[in-house]
């Protein structure tokens, strides 16, 4: 480490030894402070870490970013209506404060208007974020599915009705019970281009334990490799197959039926009169209900 | 020896002898009674902390530090108010002279004043002796700690920011660390902090070249060598040269920027021989009746 302070040499000509004194406590001084940055740098590496669970406001540049643009001074917790933000206090594991919220005890509730930005004082949250809907603080994950009620094939869907921007940022996806057989469970399903990371879902969650959380983005999302590619998506934005051609898979059907998947199953060929199966497949599937299988 | 400041008190009078410290706690405590109207009786007249905040919803205040913190830092894209607030806070500053900021607003002088009068009190000697240039050295690290980490990495310590946030935003642990100072202050180093180390006051002092309000005295050869001025002044080394310079043609001004302008020396002066002054000019006289002598040329 360098320093380039200026120094407080006196006017008067130095003598040898006063130099050398001086030289000395220079040093002193010089290595004294450096351990002290040094000791700051460190700690600052673990206490900059954010915790999972503490949350931005909305329109939080990138963390690294945001923690040399933030002043600490608060005006975003005072100007949000809902009393959500907290400054990061000493104590707390959060970098000292830094505002953030906890969504289980606290969710952002997404206000039109977004207070708590325009008078930020130095963009440190966005002030080009003007749609709430756009704001990214964090991505709902339903993190627990051995618990999550829905999966047992219960009706909850407390997360999908409190979303504020119901039926885009989670659906539901209904899928057969395997345990009653009969019936649907309704599973929510979150979507990662919707979903502003508000934490409504996670205050809502009815477990003891939320079972949907709301993460850091990077730690709920994973990411395709740069290089990778999806052949079908790139076949289609190119028309065709990029590499071999596509040939013709040889099924060992009877004359008159083919057989292509997008086209749901096998396919009778219209003029074929004298078929050994009735026009629609499934009619050969079914015989063995109509004739009255125990099942 | 009498008691500190008794010879003062009983030739000026208590007002008199204590009209800028009164003056300076109502100033430092009227500060934070602003800030509090918030939180507390939710009257916003002032948003957000020394670090930055906004007057009446519409004047920006930025701490011009901590602006060049985030510079060093590598964040360049400001896209708020905080670059006329740093330069309001700026100019304020290098008018009413920079480290105004230490001893009239800075909400750890009150904790370090303490300290310095319970040592007093407690009758406490010696200690670690810094030497006095350490600030300036702590502020080129705050930078270049900035500019390592790519954070405001002294802002998890800063006491000053730390205390100032925390009455308003909760203080958590952080009053070990306030406790901490103080009793550093008291048993550790004597003006330990704020007169050695504090690199906040390094910056303001450096910001002092231009300041308009500056402490006078031209009375000094009226000096009776009680030595009062140099238990209270925060930065005693100041005071010498403006008090015993005459023959060396050192004008009788404090020029020197570490000066914070606190005015404890006008008060505890039984003579009377400081007062507030412009650079070149007195705006204010401590016996108003009192014959000028010639004003003094400044340097500037």
């Amino acid at each position: 480490m360098s320093h380039t302070e200026p120094d407080t040499t006196d006017t008067k000509k130095p003598t040898s030894q006063s130099r050398r004194r001086f030289l000395s406590d220079m040093a002193k001084t010089a290595c004294s402070v450096s351990l002290v940055g040094l000791a700051i740098g460190v700690h600052s590496k673990s206490a900059n870490s954010l915790p999972a669970a503490a949350i931005r406001p909305p329109g939080a540049l990138p963390e690294k970013e945001f923690l040399s643009a933030c002043t600490r001074c608060g005006i975003c917790v005072q100007d949000c209506p809902w009393d959500i933000l907290k400054l990061a206090a000493p104590g707390d594991d959060v970098a000292l404060g830094t505002p953030y919220f906890t969504a289980r005890d606290a969710p952002c509730e997404m206000c039109e208007d977004i207070p708590c930005i325009p008078n930020c004082p130095t963009g440190a949250l966005n002030h080009a974020l003007t749609d709430i809907n756009e704001a990214r603080m964090g991505l709902a994950v339903l993190i627990d599915q051995e618990t999550c009620i829905a999966f047992h094939g219960l009706r909850c869907e407390i997360c999908f009705n409190v979303c504020p921007i119901r039926g885009e940022a989670i659906s539901l996806d209904y899928r057969h019970d395997e345990r009653s057989g009969k019936h649907a469970k309704f599973i929510p399903i979150v979507h990662s281009d919707a979903c502003t990371g508000c934490g409504l879902c996670e205050r809502a969650c009815i477990m003891e334990e939320a079972s949907i959380r709301v993460l850091p983005i990077k730690l709920a999302k994973g990411q395709l490799g740069q290089h990778y590619r999806l052949g079908w998506e790139q076949k289609e934005g190119a028309g065709g197959s990029l590499v071999t051609p596509d040939v013709p898979h040889q099924y060992n059907l009877p004359e008159g039926v083919r057989y292509d998947l997008q086209g749901e199953g096998l396919i009778m060929e219209e003029n074929e009169k004298n078929s050994p199966f009735s026009s629609n497949p499934l009619d050969t599937l079914n015989q063995g209900f109509l004739k009255g299988g125990d099942k | 020896m009498s008691k500190l400041g008794a010879k003062s008190i009983q030739r000026r009078g208590w007002w008199l002898a204590h009209r800028w410290l009164a003056l300076r706690r109502f100033s430092q405590l009227s500060i934070l009674l602003l800030f509090l109207l918030g939180p507390w009786a939710g009257i916003h007249l002032i948003k957000g902390n020394l670090s930055s905040s906004l007057l009446f919803d519409t004047i920006p205040m930025t701490d011009p530090m901590l602006f060049l913190q985030m510079l060093a830092a590598g964040f360049w894209g400001v896209t708020g108010a905080a670059i006329t607030g740093a330069t309001i806070i700026l100019v304020f500053y290098m008018l009413v002279g920079g480290r105004v900021f230490c001893s009239w607003v800075c909400p750890v002088n009150l904790v370090t004043d303490f300290a310095f009068w319970l040592r007093r009190k407690l009758d406490f000697k010696g200690g670690l002796v810094f030497p006095r240039a350490t600030r300036y050295w702590l502020l080129g690290m705050v930078m270049l700690v900035a500019a390592v980490t790519g954070t405001l990495a002294y802002e998890l310590i800063n006491p000053v920011s730390l205390l100032h946030r925390g009455l308003f935003f909760g203080m958590g642990a952080g009053w070990i660390l306030i406790i901490g100072l103080l009793m550093f202050d008291l048993a550790v180093s004597k003006r330990g902090w704020c007169s050695h180390l504090c690199p906040m006051g390094a910056f303001y002092a450096l910001v002092s070249p231009f300041s308009l309000i500056r402490v006078h005295a031209d009375t000094r050869s009226a000096c009776d060598d009680c030595g009062e001025c140099f238990v209270v002044c925060p930065e005693p080394q100041i005071l010498p040269p403006v008090l015993k310079g005459e023959n060396n043609g050192i004008p009788p001004i404090v020029l020197d920027g570490t000066c914070t302008n606190c005015g404890r020396c006008i008060d505890i002066c039984h003579v009377g021989i400081f007062e507030f002054g412009l650079r070149s000019r007195k705006i204010l006289s401590d016996e108003t009746a009192k014959p000028h002598h010639p004003v003094n040329q400044s340097p500037i």
